[in-house]
């Protein structure tokens, strides 16, 4: 039983790393500039299409350092040009503008790269697996994301606490008027900020792009569940994203893999379900079928428990 | 006196000369308009942004098509007249329980609930088969119910009324309920919803019963399109849906009443005739939207009042030229982009689907530079004579503000 | 005379940080009561506590022998306390008429009524009409607020303090930023409204304070060190001291 689970609860950490990627740009963004940026996973989708595209030309290697940037620069023109002249209409116009991106975003990319899913493959050097203990192969190329985006924690961290830039932009976070009284440019910070925010989100499509699927609907299918743990874990706060990421990449990954319902469960205590009726209907549901549900329930529950979410300031 | 007019134009509209086409898109019209007025109740007087309002649209219309399987089995006895008003009650019932615990929230955090809340509903479509229906969807017949004056609702004339008398009836309900006490706090919540509660009254509340009745209508437009198409499936629900009706509302003009009209009108025409030529009109439209919000962000009610109001206090005819041109200029970098766009899609596909585009009642070589160029040339010119007239306009301005005369 | 508000050892901490380190006061119904202190004194605080816009650490606040600590701003307006901001707090799209109608609905028992069209209730009207002309603004009716002057604009933060029934008014700061005549003429504004309400007034226009205020009490540091009639809190020393230095003694001089 528990060997079954290695895997999934594996997985469950991977995909829960990837969310953190896309979710700690999304909080970065509101912390700063108070818009939530709908179209965050719409640059993850750009970064798994660029990466495509260039390592078609150029390899994985290169692919990995330049499309990140790439959807960094394509979201620092989106809030140069974009966002910066809508923010005097107020944060509902911001974020509707952000919200017009997703759609403008997706039908440009079904307009280059067509509807279809497009071959993006695991790089060769990394598309073996390696022996975990008892039994089990893992992909080395998962346990290389893991290392990515650990890596990019540990980056945004330093970058944050230690450089210059870093403290401006903790200064930014709750005074920007008075960072721009200093001499800073604080519209310039925004911008980078959001750039760099929207790099990341590529950064996560890279690495993600080709071991889950690269296809038009890729921006909805995680932006979702990125918003579920940015409400979960708390607008506002990185350490809250970390965990709320870990949890619903953990609760999606174990309740596929389980084929039991609660009906399942009672029978092990040998208490009989009916079999007709709506809550009978409900109790033979097996748990992988309402696995998509789950982080949406989750997201209910907290708002109804304790809506800051877990780390979250209080709104 | 304008609400006769309304009603006059509404009456007519059967006349018109293709009268078939006209009719289904009136209805169309008339039922995404019930929607954009129910979703500006939260937007333009509330302040509520919603990513998730087509989920009460969803429900009142499975609701009101459940009940008309159950009247088409013979189960209950129920004129298909009143089936809107069903859909309604299921629509407020569900705004009822989430709205309760939605609207304690601040915006921000009530956009993002929503949004999940959406997903949530029309991810759970799949696993509740039965209620959804699945791929397929849920169908009844609407001519299978007992028969009031006669009426058998067969033919679209018949349901062209009742949608219209329906959307009418909401359309004046939404305007009286904003001229109540509660909507007129409702719009002193969106203005300041701090101080709000300084003058007595409970923010959320008035944010809770505004959501409430927002849903009732949202599920009245549900159950109208339960009828017009006899079929509800789970695509109505989605965040698609709730994004066009959010374009719609805000387009249109979020801060007067007709905006949404307008918007709804403007969308579906939008879909249902821009459809018919390019598959690229959901770019088209949400360029539109970024540009709205950008440029316009009172949506064109609002721009055509702002306008108006301005044409009232000083006739300036230098004003009129500039927006004369302004508009000329828009056309053409329109037309250019648009165009750009267009050759761009059949490049992609000229192995397979040929190289010959028909655009603007011409035919065009895709293949070939002269298109592109033309193409090209357009948006850029447009794009420099916005810039020229913008530019004109501000030294206009300022020329008027130094000698002291009206703008 | 009864005691229209009455705070009992009042505390507020922002963390570690002690705001209001024990204030209790006693205003007794009908008093112009002003509450002076230097910048960052707690003055605006100690109006956050009262009108439940902040929650207090600890200690009690009584309006007409009724505890209202821990009440919800809008629960506190409705047993009759209003307040008016510092920095103005109306509603920019709204007009001046429905700007101070919407503050009288409820208290003229419309609350969440949505049956009955606003505009065809007489009583409402005429209520906002008359709120409208005491505060001065009965040509601005139909103009949006939002682009008033900004002393019709501190006008009408006062017409919406005072619209519905009101017995306790706290004013905060509501000179600030007035020219010598517009001060004037909310000076007599304010002897108006409150010819027959208790008021609480923060000011720092010391003219006004004592050409107006039956009592006054200093707030230094969270707590109160004075309170007592104009002439007592001129010869104060403390007070002096703490606060005016040779400010008062110029006035008290004069």
């Amino acid at each position: 039983m528990v060997r079954l689970l290695i895997e999934p609860v594996l997985n469950g950490i991977v995909y829960g790393l990837l969310l953190f990627m896309l979710s700690s740009g999304v909080t970065l963004i509101f912390s700063m500039m108070g818009v939530v940026n709908f179209a965050h996973a719409s640059f993850y989708m750009l970064g798994a299409y660029f990466a495509y595209q260039i390592s078609s030309a150029v390899g994985f290697w290169p692919a990995l350092v330049l499309a990140p940037i790439c959807a960094g620069i394509l979201g620092a023109a989106l809030e140069r040009w974009g966002l910066r002249g809508v923010r005097q209409h107020g944060h509902v116009a911001e974020m509707l503008f952000t919200f017009s991106f997703v759609l403008i975003i997706q039908e440009a990319v079904q307009l280059i790269w067509g509807r279809v899913a497009v071959p993006y493959a695991i790089p060769e050097e990394l598309s073996f697996s390696i022996s975990a203990g008892v039994g089990i192969n893992y992909p080395v190329y998962r346990l290389f994301m893991v290392g990515i985006s650990v890596g990019m924690f540990a980056a945004l961290l330093l970058l944050i606490t230690k450089t210059r830039i870093g403290i401006i932009v903790q200064a930014s976070l709750t005074h920007p008027e008075m960072v721009g009284f200093l001499g800073h440019n604080v519209p310039k910070v925004f911008t980078f900020v959001f750039g760099f925010g929207c790099g990341l989100a590529g950064l996560a499509g890279v690495i993600g792009g080709n071991m889950f699927s690269t296809d038009p609907g890729m921006a909805h299918a995680l932006g979702a569940i990125a918003f579920v743990v940015v409400v979960v874990g708390g607008l506002g706060s990185l350490g809250g994203a970390l965990i709320a990421s870990l949890l619903i990449g953990l609760l999606q990954n174990v309740s596929i893999s389980v084929d039991g319902s609660l009906a399942d469960l009672f029978r092990l205590a040998n208490i009989q379900v009916g079999t007709t009726g709506p809550i009978a209907e409900l109790m033979h549901l097996s748990l992988n079928r309402v696995a998509p549900l789950l982080p949406y329930l989750l997201m209910v529950v907290i708002l109804a428990v304790r809506p800051r979410g877990l780390l979250g300031r209080r709104i | 006196m304008v609400w006769a007019g309304c009603a006059l134009v509404l009456l007519i509209i059967p006349l018109a000369p293709t009268s078939g086409f006209a009719l289904s898109l009136s209805s169309q019209m008339a039922i995404a308009a019930v929607f954009a007025l129910s979703y500006n109740m939260l937007l333009g007087q509330t302040g509520l942004l919603s990513f998730g309002h087509a989920v009460f649209m969803g429900i009142g219309g499975f609701v009101a098509i459940h009940v008309l399987r159950s009247v088409n089995a013979g189960e209950w006895q129920l004129p298909l007249i009143l089936l809107p008003l069903i859909g309604a009650l299921g629509g407020a019932c569900f705004g009822l329980v989430f709205g309760w615990f939605a609207t304690r929230r601040s915006s921000t955090a009530f956009a993002m609930i929503t949004l999940g809340f959406g997903e949530l509903v029309y991810a759970s479509a799949f696993i509740f088969v039965d209620l959804y229906g699945g791929e397929q969807g849920i169908t009844a017949d609407r001519t299978l119910a007992p028969k009031i004056l006669g009426l058998e609702f067969a033919s679209q004339l018949q349901v062209y009324y009742l949608i219209m008398s329906w959307a009418f009836i909401a359309a004046v309900l939404i305007f009286i309920i904003g001229r109540t006490p509660l909507g007129r706090v409702a719009l002193a919540t969106r203005d300041n919803a701090e101080r709000v509660a300084f003058i007595g009254y409970n923010p959320n509340r008035v944010r809770f019963l505004m959501f409430v009745l927002s849903t009732f209508f949202a599920g009245m437009a549900g159950s109208l399109f339960a009828i017009d198409y006899e079929i509800v499936t789970y695509g109505s629900l989605g965040l698609s849906a709730s994004a066009q009706v959010l374009m719609m509302a805000f387009i249109g003009g979020s801060s007067t009443f007709v905006g949404p009209i307008v918007g709804a009108i403007l969308i579906t025409g939008l879909q249902v005739l821009l459809g018919q030529y390019t598959d690229l009109w959901i770019l088209y439209l949400g360029v539109l939207f970024a540009i709205v919000i950008r440029f316009a962000p009172d949506g064109l009610a609002g721009l055509i009042a702002k306008e108006c109001a301005s044409w009232r206090l000083n006739h300036i005819r230098g004003r009129s030229v500039l927006i004369g041109l302004r508009t000329i200029a828009a056309v053409i970098a329109a037309i250019g982009f648009v165009t750009l766009l267009e050759l761009a899609s059949r490049a992609k596909t000229a192995s397979v689907g040929g190289a010959v585009l028909r655009v603007w009642g011409t035919h065009v070589d895709v293949m070939s530079p002269w298109p592109w160029l033309f193409a090209g040339i357009c948006f850029l010119m447009g794009l420099i004579s916005l810039r020229f007239v913008h530019l004109a306009a501000a030294r206009r301005m300022s020329v008027a503000d130094v000698n002291g005369e009206p703008k | 005379m009864s005691v229209a508000l009455r705070m009992s050892d009042v505390h507020k901490r922002f963390g570690r940080v002690q705001i209001i380190r024990g204030v209790s006061l006693d205003i007794t119904q009908g008093e112009r009561h002003a509450i002076i202190g230097p910048n960052g004194a707690g003055k605006s605080t100690l109006f956050n506590l009262i009108s439940g816009r902040l929650a207090v650490s600890s200690g009690r606040i009584e309006l007409a022998d009724k505890n209202i600590t821990g009440l919800s701003p809008f629960e506190i307006k409705r047993r009759g306390l209003s307040r008016s901001f510092q920095v103005t707090n109306i509603f920019p799209r709204l007009s001046v008429f429905e700007n101070v109608r919407c503050s009288l609905q409820w208290s003229e028992g419309w609350r969440y009524s949505f049956w009955r069209l606003a505009d065809a209730i007489p009583e409402l009207r005429r209520k906002a009409e008359l709120v409208i002309d005491e505060i001065g603004l009965t040509g601005r009716s139909s103009t949006p607020a939002g682009v008033l002057t900004y002393a019709e604009q501190r006008a009408l933060e006062i017409g919406i303090t005072i619209a519905g029934d009101t017995s306790v008014i706290l004013l905060d700061e509501p000179m600030a930023g007035m020219s010598l005549v517009e001060t004037q003429h909310a000076l007599e504004l304010i002897r108006r409204i409150s010819s027959n309400r208790t008021l609480l007034m923060i000011e720092h226009d010391m003219n006004v304070v004592f050409d107006l205020a039956d009592r006054i009490s200093v707030l230094v540091y969270g707590k109160i060190i004075a309170t007592g009639t104009p002439a007592e809190i001129r010869s104060n020393d403390r007070v002096r001291e703490a606060y005016l230095g040779t400010k008062v003694a110029d006035v008290a001089s004069s």
